[in-house]
C-alpha cells in the first residue's frame, strides 16, 4: 500500500507565523490520524528528509468523548481520533482550527467555551453534597432530550463552522446557547432560568445568532443545536414581554 | 483572630479530583486544582455503563449489604471489609446527589431512576446514563466545581502537571511542584494538603483502553519520594474492547447488562458471516461454563474463559484473536437508547453497525486495582470514621489520594460499575480528611520556610534541563511502545514465573536505554517532549512494581492468574462447604468422609493458600527498585471463601 501523506499546518508559538510541512507515514489498516502523528513522533522526519521537533497536538481519549482533539482535517472540523485514514481523501491536510488562538502546531486555546460557561451559569445549583434525599423524578422523554444536549463535549466544531463567532468577537455561540436550554429544562435548573437567559440576551447573546444553521452540521454528536437556538429565542423573547409588562 | 486561609491542591480533575474539590469547598477551603488539560477531558468521561449503589427499586431483594459482599466476594477478598462497606452504604445517597446535581440518568416510567444489570451480581443496581455514564458524571462535578471557580473558592491550573510533592525535612508534605506546559516554567505551590486524583497507569502498557494522559507518573513518582505502593500487579483486563492500533477501544459491560451475548462458531476456523451460523453451531462459552452468572461473571472470570478459548481451544472467530460480542436480538431503538454511545463507538472505528452484525471483541487493559497505599480508619463497627485524617493519606504525611490512584477498594479484581462508585466516595472522603488535617496541623504551611520549596524547584529545574540535554539515539516513544509491547506479551492474563523474572531483567535493560534516549524536541514553548520523558522514566519504574509484585505473588486470584498455582476447584464444590469446615474445624476433628471426594484436601490448600498470601502487596523504592513486603487485610466482617460464579 502507499504510505500516507500528511500535510501539516504548523506554528511555533501563538505569535509565530504558520508554514506546512509534509510527512509519510507506512499505510496501517484501520489508521486514523492520531496514529499517523504518533507514528511521526517515533520518526519526525518530513517528507524531504528533513529532522524537525514532532508536530504537536492534542489528544486524550482517543473515542471522541473527551473532544480534545478537534482539528481541521481536509478543511473539515472534527475530531482527529475518529477521522479514518480509510475513509479519506489523500493527500490529507491538517489545520489548527482558526476560530480560537493557535497555542503551538494543531493545539488551540478554547478555554473561551469554558468561560461562556461561566457566564451563563451553566451548573445546577445544589443545596449541598449531603444525604439529603431523591432528585425530582422526571419523565423519561425529558431525560432523553436533555441527555441529547448533555453529550456536548466543548469541542468548539459548531463555533469554528459559525460564520457568526469570530476570534475576536464575544458572540456565546450554539454550544453554550445548548447548555442554557439544557440546565434551564431541568425542575433544579429552572430556578435560575430568568439569570440565564439575561446572560443569554446581552451582547454576543442570541440575537447575534445569523441562523447560518452550520452549527448543526458539523456537531459530531448530532445535538440540535438549531432547536436550541429557536427554543432560546423563544424563552429571551418570552422574557423580555415578561419584563415590560411588569416593568 | 482572623481565620486563615485552609488550602488543599488537587492533582486532576477527574471523578475523584472534582468530588474532592466539591466537598472541599463546601467545607470553606480554597482549592488549586492542577490537570494536564481541561478537567472536562479528563479520562473519567470513558467510563460508560454505569454506577452502582443498591436501592433495590425492583424488589429483587437487593441491599448495599449484598453489594458489599459482591464486591469484597469480586474482588477476591482482597480489599478492605469496612472501607468496602461504607462505600456500599453511600452509594445510594451519592447516586442522590449526582442526580440532584442533574445527570441524565435513565428514568422508569414513573421518572424514577432506572437500573440495570452488570458483572459479578445478580441484581440490578446499575443507574447510569445511556452508555456514555462517565462523562455525564464528570461533568455534572465539573459543572458545580465551574460554580465554585466563578466564586473564587477553585483555582483551575489547567495545561499544567504535577511533578513531585514538597516535602520538608520532617518528612511531611507540604506543597506541590508544578510544571506549566506551556511556559515550560517549573514552580511550587504551598498547600496545607496535596491529594493526587490522577488515575490509572493504563498507558505503561502502551495499549489499552486508557486516554493518553493515563501514564501513572503521579504516583510513581510519590513512590520514587517513598510512599508506599500496594497491590501493583493486579491489573484489570476488561473482556471486551475493540482491537486497535493506537487504543483498545473499551465496549462497556453494560453491552452484556442488557442482553449481549459472548459466543465463537463451534467449528474453529468456521469464516461464515455470523449471521449465517445457526444457533447450535455457536459456543456461548460463558452461558454454557456459568449458567447461574452467564455472560455477567466478573472480568477476570470473562477474560480468562476468552483467552482459553483463543489460545488453548483454538477457537477465535476465523483463527482469530477475537470473539463475538452479539446483541443482534435487541430492537434497534432499544439498542440506541441504552447504549447508543458505545455503538456509535463501535460504528466509527470499524465501519459496521453492532444491531446488525456481531460485534467482534477481545480483552484489553483496563483499570488498576492496585495504587497508592492510603490509610484510613475504622469506627469499630464495620464502618469508617467519616472525620479521620488518616482516611486517604499516603504513607507521607499530608499526601493524598482517591480514585483509580489508591488501592484501597477493588480489591484483586474490580466490579464492573463500581469505579465510578469509589471514584466520588473516595473524593468525598479525602475531601474531608484533608480539610481536618488542615485543622489539626501544629505549622501551617504559609510558616514553612521558602527554603523547602526553593530545593526541590531546583532539584526538578535541573532534573528537566538534563532531559533536554539528552541526545541520544532512543527515540522515547518508540521505546514507549517496546516497554508497552513487553508488558503485554507477559504480564497479561496468564502469568509464568519464568516470562515474569525474563521480563524484570529486560526491564533493566530498557531502563539503561532510557538514558540514550534523544529530547527531540529542545524549544520553550508548549513543548511536551521533556515531560513525556519524565513520564516515561516513572512508567519504568511503574512496570518494575507490576511485574516484581506478580512474579513474587505465588498463587490464583482475582486477575493475578497464574495457572501453575491454581488451587483446582472441585466442580461440584459448593463455598458454603467451606464455612461449614471452618466451623467445624473449631471444635471438632474434620474427615475426608464429612464432604464430597477431594473437597476436604481442595479447602485445606485453600485456607493454607490464603493463610499465606491474602495479604496486601507493597511495594517501596529501595536501590533503584521496589521492595516488597506484605500487609495484612482487613476481613472482619466476611470470611473468605472461594469464589463461584456457575
Amino acid at each position: 500500500m502507499k504510505p500516507i501523506s500528511l500535510k501539516i499546518k504548523r506554528q511555533d508559538g501563538p505569535n509565530g507565523r504558520s508554514y506546512w510541512q509534509t510527512f509519510e507515514t507506512p499505510y496501517r489498516p484501520f489508521a486514523n490520524v492520531i496514529s499517523c502523528l504518533q507514528e511521526i513522533q517515533k520518526s519526525p522526519v518530513t517528507r524531504e528528509g528533513k529532522k524537525v521537533p514532532p508536530v504537536v497536538w492534542d489528544c486524550n481519549c482517543l473515542e471522541e468523548v473527551c473532544g480534545s482533539c478537534t482539528m481541521l482535517v481536509n478543511g473539515k472540523v472534527r475530531q482527529a481520533c475518529t477521522a479514518l485514514i480509510d475513509n479519506l481523501e489523500g493527500p490529507l491536510t491538517l489545520e489548527p482550527m482558526s476560530k480560537f488562538p493557535v497555542v503551538r502546531d494543531l493545539q488551540v486555546d478554547r478555554s473561551r467555551m469554558f468561560e461562556n460557561l461561566k457566564k451563563t451559569n451553566s451548573w445546577i445549583d445544589i443545596d449541598g453534597t449531603h444525604d439529603i434525599g431523591e432528585g425530582p423524578a422526571i419523565p423519561d422523554q425529558d431525560r432523553a432530550t436533555a441527555y441529547v444536549l448533555s453529550e456536548c463535549m466543548t469541542c468548539g466544531c459548531c463555533l469554528e463552522a459559525c460564520p457568526q463567532f469570530t476570534l475576536d468577537n464575544s458572540f456565546l455561540g450554539a454550544a453554550t446557547f445548548s447548555q442554557v436550554r439544557l440546565f434551564n429544562m431541568h425542575p433544579t435548573g429552572a430556578t435560575q432560568k430568568e439569570k440565564r437567559l439575561e446572560a443569554v440576551m446581552k451582547e454576543g447573546g442570541i440575537t447575534d445568532c445569523g441562523n447560518a444553521q452550520v452549527c448543526v452540521e458539523v456537531c459530531p454528536k448530532k445535538i440540535p443545536l438549531t432547536d436550541s437556538i429557536a427554543e432560546m429565542s423563544r424563552e429571551t423573547s418570552l422574557l423580555s414581554i415578561k419584563k415590560i409588562f411588569n416593568s | 483572630m482572623k481565620k486563615r486561609n485552609r488550602k488543599v491542591i488537587i492533582i486532576g480533575g477527574g471523578l475523584a479530583g472534582l468530588a474532592a474539590a466539591v466537598r472541599a469547598c463546601e467545607l470553606n477551603m480554597s482549592v488549586d486544582m492542577i490537570s494536564y488539560q481541561p478537567v472536562k477531558r479528563s479520562h473519567s468521561v470513558c467510563a460508560q455503563g454505569g454506577i452502582n449503589g443498591a436501592m433495590d427499586t425492583q424488589g429483587e431483594g437487593d441491599s448495599p449489604e449484598v453489594h458489599f459482599y459482591d464486591t469484597v466476594k469480586g474482588g477476591d477478598f482482597l480489599a478492605h471489609q469496612p472501607l468496602v462497606r461504607d462505600m456500599c452504604h453511600q452509594a445510594p445517597a451519592i447516586i442522590h446527589l449526582l442526580d440532584r446535581m442533574g445527570v441524565p440518568f435513565n428514568r422508569t416510567s414513573e421518572g424514577h431512576l432506572q437500573f440495570r444489570r452488570f458483572g459479578g451480581t445478580l441484581f440490578s443496581r446499575t443507574a447510569f446514563a445511556g452508555a456514555t455514564t462517565g462523562q455525564q458524571l464528570v461533568y455534572a462535578l465539573d459543572e458545580q466545581v465551574r460554580k465554585h471557580e466563578s466564586e473564587g473558592t477553585v483555582t483551575k491550573r489547567e495545561w499544567h502537571e504535577y511533578l513531585g510533592a514538597v516535602v520538608d525535612d520532617q518528612g511531611i508534605c507540604r506543597g506541590a511542584t508544578i510544571h506549566d506546559l506551556r511556559t515550560g516554567k517549573i514552580f511550587t505551590l504551598r498547600g496545607d494538603a496535596v491529594i493526587l486524583a490522577t488515575g490509572g497507569p493504563g498507558n505503561v502498557y502502551s495499549r489499552s483502553t486508557n486516554s493518553t494522559v493515563c501514564t501513572g507518573a503521579a504516583t510513581t513518582s510519590a513512590y520514587l519520594q517513598g510512599a508506599k505502593y500496594a497491590n501493583g500487579e493486579f491489573i484489570q483486563i476488561h473482556p471486551t474492547a475493540i482491537p486497535g492500533a493506537d487504543k483498545l477501544r473499551l465496549m462497556s459491560e453494560s453491552a452484556r447488562g442488557e442482553g449481549g451475548r459472548i459466543w465463537v462458531p463451534r467449528t474453529p476456523g468456521d469464516s461464515r458471516p455470523p449471521k449465517e451460523i445457526p444457533e447450535n453451531e455457536r459456543y456461548y462459552f460463558l452461558e454454557e461454563n456459568y449458567p447461574l452468572f452467564g455472560n455477567l461473571v466478573p472480568r477476570d472470570v470473562a477474560s480468562r474463559e476468552i483467552y482459553a478459548v483463543v489460545y488453548e481451544q483454538k477457537m477465535g472467530i476465523a483463527g482469530e484473536a477475537m470473539v463475538y460480542l452479539d446483541l443482534t436480538h435487541h430492537r434497534k431503538e432499544y439498542l440506541e437508547d441504552k447504549l447508543g454511545g458505545i455503538l456509535d463507538i463501535y460504528r466509527k472505528f470499524t465501519g459496521q453497525d453492532p444491531s446488525e452484525t456481531p460485534m467482534k471483541i477481545f480483552p484489553a487493559v483496563h483499570y488498576s486495582m492496585g495504587g497508592l497505599w492510603v490509610d484510613y480508619e475504622d469506627d469499630g463497627h464495620g464502618m469508617i470514621d467519616q472525620n479521620s485524617v488518616r482516611n486517604q493519606m499516603t504513607s507521607i504525611k499530608g499526601l493524598y489520594a482517591a480514585g483509580e490512584a489508591d488501592y484501597q477498594y477493588h480489591g484483586a479484581n474490580r466490579l464492573g460499575a463500581n469505579s465510578l462508585l469509589s471514584c466520588i466516595y473516595s473524593g468525598l472522603l479525602v475531601g474531608r480528611a484533608a480539610f481536618n488535617y488542615s485543622k489539626s496541623m501544629d505549622v501551617a504551611s504559609e510558616d514553612i520556610s521558602s527554603s523547602v520549596y526553593e530545593g526541590e524547584e531546583t532539584i526538578w529545574n535541573n532534573r528537566f534541563e538534563g532531559m533536554k540535554r539528552m541526545n541520544g539515539k532512543e527515540n522515547p516513544y518508540s521505546l514507549h511502545s517496546e516497554l508497552g509491547e513487553l508488558l503485554l506479551e507477559n504480564v497479561l492474563i496468564v502469568r509464568e514465573n519464568s516470562k515474569l523474572s525474563s521480563t524484570l531483567e529486560k526491564l533493566e535493560e530498557i531502563e539503561s536505554r532510557f538514558k540514550d534516549v534523544k529530547c527531540l524536541d529542545t524549544t520553550h514553548w508548549s513543548n511536551p517532549m521533556p515531560s513525556f520523558i519524565n513520564q516515561l522514566r516513572c512508567m519504568i519504574q511503574l512496570s518494575k512494581i507490576i511485574t516484581k509484585g506478580a512474579l513474587l505473588r505465588n498463587e490464583f486470584r482475582g486477575a493475578h492468574y497464574k495457572p501453575e498455582f491454581d488451587l483446582q476447584q472441585p466442580k461440584n464444590f459448593d463455598p458454603h462447604e467451606y464455612i461449614d469446615y471452618l466451623e467445624r474445624t473449631h471444635y471438632e476433628e474434620v474427615n475426608d468422609s464429612d464432604f464430597p471426594e477431594g473437597h476436604l484436601d481442595y479447602m485445606k490448600r485453600f485456607q493454607a493458600n490464603n493463610e499465606k498470601w491474602l495479604k496486601t502487596t507493597i511495594a517501596q523504592f529501595k536501590n533503584n527498585g521496589p521492595e516488597i513486603t506484605y500487609d495484612e487485610v482487613n476481613t472482619s466482617l466476611i470470611t473468605p471463601r472461594p469464589r463461584k460464579y456457575d
